[in-house]
C-alpha cells in the first residue's frame, strides 16, 4: 500500500502515523517474549535490568539459574560434575523430571489425538458425512468450553473412574492409572485430558488441508485398482501429511502447555513444566522461572518454523499460491 | 417420466432407484465410521464428565447423608405443615449421630449456604445433644433461639432431599429470608453475580482493546507485499506458539513495581521513583496480560477477511470523490465486518472462561468467575463449584451458537 501520489498533506501525516501505531502493537505483541531472555542471564536475583546489565558488564550476566534448573531437587547438587553428577541430576532433579513428565505426557496425547482426529477429518470431509454441522461442533467444543469446567468434570468423573486391579483392564492399564486404579492421579488420567484438549487442533488444521483435497482422487485409485488401504496411504497420506504434522504439533504444544487440568486431576506424580513453574510462580519467583521461560520460547520458535514450513510445502503440494 | 426412471436397472436387475440408495447409505455409514472412534471417544473424556458435573451441581449430600432421622420426618410431613415435637427430636438424634461421625461441621456448611451463621449453631448443638432431655423442642429453643427459626427449617427441608437447586440460588445470590422464603442474599453476601457481570466486563473491555490494537496491524499484514508480510506474520504467530505461561511470566516482570516498564518511566523522568504505577495484581494486570494473549485470535480472522477485500474498491470510492475518511467509513469497514465478528466473538469467549492469567495477575480485583470455580473446587464446596461452572457453561454454549449462525465453527483457521 504505496503512498498514492493524489495524497492530501494530512493523508501523508496518517500514512506515517499509522506506519508508527503499527510498529507499536508489533512491540506490544513481541517484547514481553523477547525480554524475558536477557533477564534470565542475571547475576542477580532481580526480575530487571540491574546497571551492570545495562552497562553490558559480563559481571552482571551469568549462567547460575540455568545451573538452579539442574541442580534444585537433585540428590546431590554439589560436588564434581562427573558421571555420577549428571546421572543424579537426570534422576532427580525437580526441572529435568518435570521435562521428563511434560514430553511423556505429551507424546502419548499427540499421539492419541493425532490418529483419532485424522481419521476424523477424513470422514468429516466426505460430502457424504451425514450430521456434519452437529459433529463438527462437538469435536471442536473442548476448545470453546472453557477449560476450567472441562478440567471440574474431569476431576469429579475421574475420580469415580477406577478399575479393579486384579481384573483383565486392570493389568493391562495398571502401570498407567493411580494405586487405586483411578483415572484421577494418574498419567493415562492426564494424557486422555490433553489429548481431548488437542484434539480441535487436529481437527481444524487436516480439514484444512482436505478442503484443497482432490475428492476424486480417491475414485482415480480405485478405478486404477487400489484398495481402501493402498489408496490411504500411497494417495491421500502423501497429500494430507503435512496438515497431518502441524495438527500433530498444535496437539502437543497443547499438551506441553496445559496447567489447568493438570491442577485438577493429576496427583504430585504427575508434576508438569507448566505446572512446576504456576507454583513456582504462585509461590516464590525465581529468576529459574526465566531460564525456563526462555528455554521454552527457543522451543516454540523452532515449532513455529516447523510448521510454517510445512504449510508452504502443503500450500505447494496442493497447487494453493499464496497465503 | 417416473416410469421411464422406475425401469432402469443395473446390471445386476436391481431398480436404479435403490441401488443408488443404497450406495448412498453406504458411503454415509463408511464417512461416519471414521469419525465414530473420536466421537466416541470425545463423548467419554468430555460430554460424559461435563454431564456428571450437571449432575452433581443438584447433588445435596452434605445435609441429606449426615440427617436420615430429619429427611425421613420432613418426607412423611409435607411443606408447609407445623414444626412438631417429632421433628425436633429427629433433629437430636442427628445431631448426636453427627457427633459421633464428626459431621456437624459438614451438615451447618451445607445449610450455611443459605442460611449465613449456622456452622457455629450446628457445631454447638451436636456437642450436646448426647445430654439434651425430652421434649426436645423447648431444649433445642433453650440452647440458641435461631433453633425455631422458619428460615432455618425450610432451608433443612430443602437440604433433606439428595438433590436440590438450591446451588443455583446461591450462584444467583438468593438466601432464605427471615420466614423461609428464597429472597436476595444481604448487600456483602451479593458476590456471584457481580462477579459474572465482572467477568463479562472484562471480557468486554479485553474484546475491545484486541480489535483496537488488531485492526491497523491486520490491515497492514493484508495490505503489504506477500515478502515483507510473512515476515511480521511470524511476529503475531511466536506469542501464539508461545506457552501461556511464559507470557504471563514476562508480563510480571515488565509490569511488577520494580519491573521493567517502571523502571524505564522512572528513568525518563515521567514519574518519580516513590510514585511507582500499581500494575500488576489488579484489573489492569489482568486486561493488559490477557490483550496480549488473546490479540492472535483477533488478528488471524481480521487477516483473512481483509486479504480478501480488493484495494480497488476504495480506489474507485476516491476516484469518486470520497474523502479517505468517508471511504474508511462507508466502503472498508463494512467489508471487514465479517472478521470483526468472527475475532470478536472469539476472542470473548475465551476471555469469559480464563482462569490462569487471571489468577496469576489479576491479584484480588482481577479474578474471574473461573478463579471463584477453583476456589470453590479447592474448598471441596463441589455442588456450588459445579453449579457456577453449569451458568458460566450455559453462557459460553449460547456465545458459541452464535459463532456458529454468523461465522460458522468450520472457518476455524490457525495461520
Amino acid at each position: 500500500m504505496a503512498l498514492p501520489t493524489y495524497a492530501s498533506p494530512l493523508e501523508k501525516v496518517w500514512y506515517y502515523a499509522f506506519r508508527v501505531i503499527c510498529a507499536v502493537v508489533f512491540l506490544f505483541l513481541i517484547a514481553p517474549i523477547l525480554v524475558v531472555i536477557p533477564l534470565s542471564f542475571n547475576a542477580e536475583p532481580y526480575f530487571t535490568f540491574t546497571e551492570k546489565m545495562l552497562a553490558f558488564d559480563p559481571a552482571g550476566y551469568s549462567m547460575r539459574w540455568y545451573d538452579t534448573l539442574l541442580t534444585l531437587g537433585s540428590s546431590a547438587p554439589d560436588g564434581p560434575r562427573d558421571s555420577g553428577w549428571w546421572s543424579a541430576t537426570w534422576e532427580s532433579a525437580t526441572w529435568i523430571k518435570a521435562a521428563k513428565n511434560s514430553l511423556w505426557i505429551g507424546f502419548w496425547a499427540t499421539i492419541l489425538a493425532t490418529s483419532l482426529g485424522t481419521l476424523a477429518a477424513l470422514g468429516l470431509s466426505r460430502p457424504e458425512m451425514p450430521y456434519r454441522r452437529l459433529i463438527t461442533a462437538i469435536l471442536i467444543s473442548p476448545m470453546i468450553v472453557p477449560i476450567i469446567i472441562i478440567a471440574v468434570g474431569m476431576s469429579f468423573m475421574f475420580a469415580k473412574a477406577c478399575v479393579d486391579s486384579g481384573s483383565a483392564l486392570g493389568t493391562i492399564l495398571g502401570p498407567f492409572l493411580s494405586n487405586r486404579g483411578c483415572l484421577a492421579n494418574s498419567d493415562l488420567g492426564v494424557i486422555v485430558a490433553h489429548a481431548t484438549l488437542g484434539i480441535p487442533f487436529v481437527i481444524i488444521t487436516v480439514t484444512a488441508t482436505m478442503s484443497g483435497f482432490d475428492q476424486s482422487l480417491i475414485r482415480a485409485s480405485a478405478s486404477l485398482g487400489a484398495n481402501p488401504r493402498t489408496t490411504f496411504f500411497k494417495v491421500i497420506m502423501p497429500l494430507i501429511l503435512p496438515g497431518v504434522i502441524s495438527g500433530a504439533l498444535f496437539a502437543f504444544v497443547t499438551s506441553f502447555d496445559e496447567v489447568v487440568a493438570v491442577l485438577f486431576i493429576a496427583g504430585p506424580e504427575q508434576q508438569t513444566i507448566p505446572r512446576q513453574m504456576f507454583n513456582g510462580i504462585r509461590e516464590q519467583i525465581s529468576p529459574a522461572i526465566l531460564a525456563v521461560a526462555t528455554i521454552l520460547v527457543i522451543v516454540s520458535i523452532l515449532l513455529l518454523t516447523t510448521v510454517e514450513l510445512l504449510r508452504r510445502r502443503s500450500d505447494r503440494l496442493r497447487g494453493v499460491t499464496g497465503r | 417420466m417416473t416410469d421411464t426412471t422406475s425401469g432402469l436397472t443395473t446390471s445386476d436387475g436391481r431398480p436404479l432407484k435403490a441401488a443408488l440408495l443404497a450406495a448412498q447409505s453406504k458411503a454415509r455409514r463408511r464417512a461416519f465410521l471414521l469419525v465414530a472412534p473420536l466421537l466416541l471417544f470425545v463423548i467419554l473424556t468430555f460430554i460424559l464428565p461435563i454431564a456428571y458435573m450437571l449432575q452433581r451441581s443438584f447433588e445435596n449430600d452434605g445435609f441429606s447423608d449426615s440427617a436420615p432421622q430429619l429427611a425421613a420426618w420432613f418426607a412423611e410431613h409435607p411443606d408447609g405443615s407445623e414444626i412438631t415435637e417429632g421433628a425436633y427430636a429427629a433433629l437430636v438424634a442427628d445431631l448426636a449421630t453427627m457427633q459421633a461421625n464428626k459431621t456437624p461441621g459438614q451438615a451447618g456448611t451445607r445449610i450455611n449456604y443459605t442460611v449465613p451463621g449456622t456452622i457455629s449453631l450446628f457445631k454447638a448443638a451436636a456437642r450436646k445433644a448426647e445430654d439434651l432431655t425430652p421434649p426436645y423442642k423447648e431444649a433445642l429453643i433453650a440452647l440458641d433461639a435461631d433453633w425455631a427459626a422458619p428460615k432455618l427449617w425450610a432451608a433443612m427441608r430443602s437440604a433433606s432431599t439428595s438433590y436440590s437447586a438450591d446451588f443455583y440460588r446461591v450462584a444467583i445470590d438468593q438466601k432464605r429470608g427471615e420466614a423461609g422464603d428464597w429472597a436476595r442474599g444481604a448487600e456483602r453476601e451479593r458476590i456471584y453475580i457481580y462477579l459474572f457481570v465482572k467477568t463479562f466486563i472484562l471480557s468486554a473491555i479485553i474484546t475491545l482493546s484486541c480489535l483496537l490494537l488488531a485492526f491497523p496491524i491486520a490491515h497492514l499484514l493484508a495490505t503489504l507485499p506477500m515478502a515483507k508480510s510473512s515476515l511480521l506474520m511470524i511476529l503475531v504467530l511466536l506469542p501464539f506458539w508461545t506457552s501461556l505461561l511464559v507470557r504471563t511470566t514476562s508480563w510480571i516482570v515488565l509490569l511488577q513495581q520494580q519491573g521493567v516498564v517502571n523502571n524505564i518511566l522512572v528513568a525518563l523522568g515521567l514519574i518519580g521513583d516513590d510514585g511507582r504505577l500499581v500494575m500488576i495484581n489488579n484489573q489492569t494486570g489482568t486486561i493488559v496480560a490477557m490483550t496480549h494473549v488473546l490479540l492472535p485470535f483477533m488478528v488471524l480472522p481480521l487477516y483473512s477477511v481483509m486479504k480478501t477485500i480488493p484495494p480497488s474498491y476504495a480506489r474507485a470510492a476516491r476516484s469518486l470523490g470520497a474523502t479517505s475518511w468517508t471511504t474508511f467509513r462507508r466502503v472498508y469497514l463494512p467489508q471487514t465486518l465479517p472478521g470483526i465478528a468472527a475475532g470478536s466473538l472469539l476472542v470473548f469467549i475465551l476471555a469469559v472462561g480464563y482462569y490462569i492469567t487471571p489468577a496469576l495477575v489479576g491479584g484480588a480485583d482481577g479474578q474471574l468467575i473461573s478463579n471463584m470455580i477453583s476456589f470453590h473446587m479447592n474448598k471441596s464446596n463441589w455442588s456450588l463449584a459445579a453449579a457456577l461452572a453449569a451458568i458460566l457453561l450455559v453462557a459460553i454454549l449460547i456465545l458459541y451458537w452464535l459463532y456458529d449462525r454468523l461465522v460458522g465453527i468450520d472457518r476455524l483457521k490457525f495461520g
